[in-house]
């Protein structure tokens, strides 16, 4: 019984994982992303000065504890930080061709959640409004979803002894639901943040590159980036900047993405989907392995069976010949000798083939 | 000639522990150990995980996982390769090695879940992922091959248990004779589970394909998974028995004695073929992956180390050990090769995790970390003793011989 209801389970977990594999397939690779009138937000690196006042909104609106330096202290942005369960964001400096750029992190609300995909206990659920949804409690407090997050967002309150909860950015969907704007977007002095359905953003940001050539690079970093996220990235180019340059600086020009800290290596789908197969593989193993254990267990029982049919055989012929002999024997003596020494004979060559069996069925069986 | 001297509780004097409060060197440790763990768990469950850990938000996953899951599922997996050999290959000559394999099976995963419980922030909420089950999740299909597992090790194992507390509750002999009917039938419902989460504790590093080195990163990782773990019960097998050998002679019937050499050496031959594969497939998949550049950086040399010196050289060593029936080589290999499980669990979940991140960021196990650990392997190892003590594993019941 338990094993049927496993099975079933096991087979469920198959059906479901080729579900998931379907969605995407009907996507397919180039009509990204989903959910593309859900909510989403624009950060324009080009337009951030690094106040971090949104790190202090973040921080009001979500009741979360007071940093121990205030947030009117800027030279913390010199040292990369992450995001963490008591920082839901956290506002970097970083150089790009030698000028200094200031990146927002946060949950990227991804179209389809590397963390949710890998939760165990399906804590994680994308919201139709763009956020990706965290139920604490139901969550086991394995941190599996923080090993999956590819942008290493998600903190665990490890100093929490009896319900340490997993944290990141909400989107501030409280807020949202009252059609209010995230705390940080709505803090934000020089309008680098951008709250919109993710599709105008797209348009947005495609507009703005193509209002100021040279100012940004050519990629709108979350389009597609680990299948599409929700909050996205622009990068300022080297056109900008490139009076400011100096020729140490110039190798540097082209990859400004990753001086700015974003992941380009992600791929253009969702990360779960790297374990889609290892998953699709378990109900054929569940159907295979019994029947192939199974029948290598047939093989060797029939190979035991054959040898044994094969001995038995052998003893059995080995007994006629020398019961045949024996005749033959005890004959030859009643011809000569008369049928009582025959006799003798006959009773003296039996118990000895006895005596020699059991012997023999002794040393032979342990063997 | 030893089994004389075995003590079988009988009826009147089921318990054996003498063995425990003689003041010897090895049971003052275990004293001393299960003290210092007994201490860390009060203070893990009272003050939290991190006030016994260095893990962090870059590295939630660290010894507790590497070590215990990690390593301990791998290295339990003699149960699954015994069986299988003995029942389903038709080798019986490995009859008497099944005991003591699925008794180390058994306690191994008994205590993954134990040590599990530390690692998690809601160690009582394990059961919801029955309730909400993440079914996408690679840790869900985990989670539910090890329950289900360690139920079947369970029945298996239970025999032993049932055949020592019989001579006081002869019911029990009912329940002992099905388990023994239903052997094949459990033997290959545990190959099949085992199969699926030796290969997906590989699977669970798939979604981070830019945080574990390219090295290490493959999609094959699940199959090197399951490969590596076969060669880890056959060495494990080996390796056991050495020091039961050592510590536990005088509970060894006739037939384990006369039958353990020949269980080595085919053992050996087993994981040498099966170590060879490995290499092999390692080696093609840094070829096909493009990664050859990669082996000429600090953690290819790294990398060189856990390939040549780790799995080439055990296997040659077992190799020659096999075909000269030389006890002493097929040992050394069987440690050499628990070595190099331990350390590519550990590569793939410590060392060559985050390699990309600042040294500042990355992670190394705080001693209390070890401590816990240490604690979980000195926990498995009295409670086998404690069976030995009382269970016919290493020799056979004088009341049930030639009963299988
Ligand atoms: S950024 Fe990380 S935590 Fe946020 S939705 Fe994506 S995978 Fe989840
Ligand atoms: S820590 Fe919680 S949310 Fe994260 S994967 Fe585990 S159960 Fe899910
Ligand atoms: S959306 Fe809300 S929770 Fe997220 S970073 Fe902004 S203020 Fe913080």
């Amino acid at each position: 019984m338990k094993r049927r209801t496993f099975l079933t389970i096991m087979g469920s977990a198959g059906v479901v994982s080729a579900l998931g594999t379907a969605k995407v397939a009907q996507a397919g690779p180039h009509t990204f992303p989903y959910y593309a009138d859900s909510y989403g937000v624009l950060h324009d690196t080009t337009r951030c000065i690094g106040c971090r006042k949104c790190e202090e909104a973040c921080n009001k609106v979500n009741h979360l504890p007071k940093p121990k330096k205030p947030f009117s202290d800027l030279t913390v942005c010199d040292t990369h930080r992450r995001t963490g369960e008591y920082e839901w964001t956290v506002v970097n400096k970083y150089k790009v061709n030698g000028k200094d750029v200031f990146r927002k992190l946060q949950c990227f609300h991804c179209n389809d959640p590397a963390c949710a995909s890998a939760c165990f206990a399906k804590c994680f659920t994308k919201h139709p409004n763009g956020a990706v949804h965290y139920e604490g409690s139901q969550c086991v407090g394995c941190r599996y979803c923080m090993v999956a997050c590819p942008f290493y967002v998600p903190g665990f309150q490890y100093d929490e002894a009896f319900d340490p909860l997993v944290q990141k950015c909400t989107f501030c969907e409280p807020l949202l639901m009252e059609g209010k704007l995230p705390g940080c977007v709505q803090a934000c002095p020089k309008d680098a943040l951008t709250f919109g359905r993710r599709s105008d953003l797209l348009r947005l940001a495609r507009a703005r590159m193509a209002d100021n050539p040279g100012k940004y690079v050519n990629y709108v970093y979350g389009e597609t980036d680990a299948g599409g996220t929700a909050w996205m990235v622009l990068s300022p180019a080297a056109g900008q900047l490139a009076a400011s340059l100096t020729p140490d600086d110039a190798p540097l020009a082209g990859d400004e993405m990753k001086q700015l800290g974003l992941n380009t290596h992600l791929g253009h789908s969702p990360m779960g989907e790297l374990t889609y197969g290892a998953l699709g593989a378990v109900p054929m193993i569940v159907a295979f392995w019994p029947v192939l254990f199974g029948g290598a267990y047939a093989i060797s029982k029939r190979r035991e069976a054959m040898y044994k049919a094969e001995k038995d055989e052998k003893v059995k012929e080995a007994r006629e010949d020398v019961a045949a002999a024996v005749d033959a024997a005890v004959r030859k003596i009643e011809e000569t000798q008369g049928p009582g020494a025959a006799d003798t004979a006959r009773r003296a060559m039996t118990e000895a083939l006895k005596a020699r069996e059991t012997e023999c069925k002794c040393h032979g069986e342990d063997k | 000639m030893s089994h004389h001297s075995i003590v079988i509780p009988t009826k009147d004097k089921l318990f054996n522990l003498g063995e425990f409060f003689r003041p010897t060197p090895g049971n003052i440790l275990t004293a001393v150990i299960l003290t210092v763990g007994l201490i860390i768990t009060i203070i893990r469950f009272t003050m939290g995980i991190g006030s016994v850990t260095n893990l962090s938000n870059t590295q939630p996953w660290g010894l507790w996982i590497g070590f215990d899951l990690l390593c301990g599922v791998a290295l339990a997996a003699g149960g699954y390769f015994t069986t299988v050999a003995c029942y389903v290959m038709g080798m019986k000559q490995f009859h008497s090695a099944v005991r003591p394999a699925i008794t180390t099976a058994f306690l191994g995963y008994g205590f993954v879940v134990v040590a599990l419980l530390y690692d998690l922030g809601h160690p009582l909420r394990l059961p919801f992922m029955f309730f909400f089950p993440g079914t996408t999740s690679v840790l869900f299909e985990v989670g539910l091959c090890v329950a289900t597992y360690v139920t079947v090790l369970l029945i298996e194992f239970s025999v032993a248990p049932l055949e020592w507390l019989s001579s006081k509750y002869p019911v029990l002999i009912k329940w002992r004779k099905l388990v023994v009917h239903a052997t094949i039938v459990l033997t290959i419902f545990g190959v099949t589970l085992s199969t699926l989460h030796q290969s997906s504790l590989g699977a669970l590093y798939l979604i981070a394909p830019e945080k574990l080195h390219p090295l290490w990163y493959s999609p094959f990782m699940p199959m090197f998974f399951f490969v590596s773990s076969m060669a880890a019960g056959s060495s494990m097998v080996i390796f056991e028995g050495m020091f039961a050998h050592k510590g536990l002679h005088h509970y060894m019937d006739e037939t384990h004695l006369r039958e353990a050499d020949g269980v080595v050496f085919s053992f050996a031959r087993a994981a040498s073929f099966i170590l060879f594969a490995y290499f092999m497939l390692k080696l093609i998949d840094m070829l096909v992956q493009a990664n050859l550049p990669y082996v000429f950086s600090g953690y290819g040399a790294w990398w060189l180390v856990e390939m040549l010196g780790f799995v080439l050289l055990p296997a040659l060593l077992y190799a020659k050990g096999a075909r000269d029936r030389n006890l002493t080589l097929c040992r050394i290999a069987s440690a050499n090769t628990v070595l190099g499980i331990v350390m590519n669990r550990f590569n793939v979940s410590m060392i060559a995790f985050n390699y990309n991140l600042p040294s500042a960021e990355r992670y190394f196990p705080s001693i209390w970390e070890f401590c816990i650990s240490i604690f979980v392997v000195t926990m498995i190892v009295t409670a086998y003793r404690f069976i030995i003590y009382h269970m016919p594993v290493l020799y056979e019941h004088p009341d049930f011989k030639d009963e299988h």
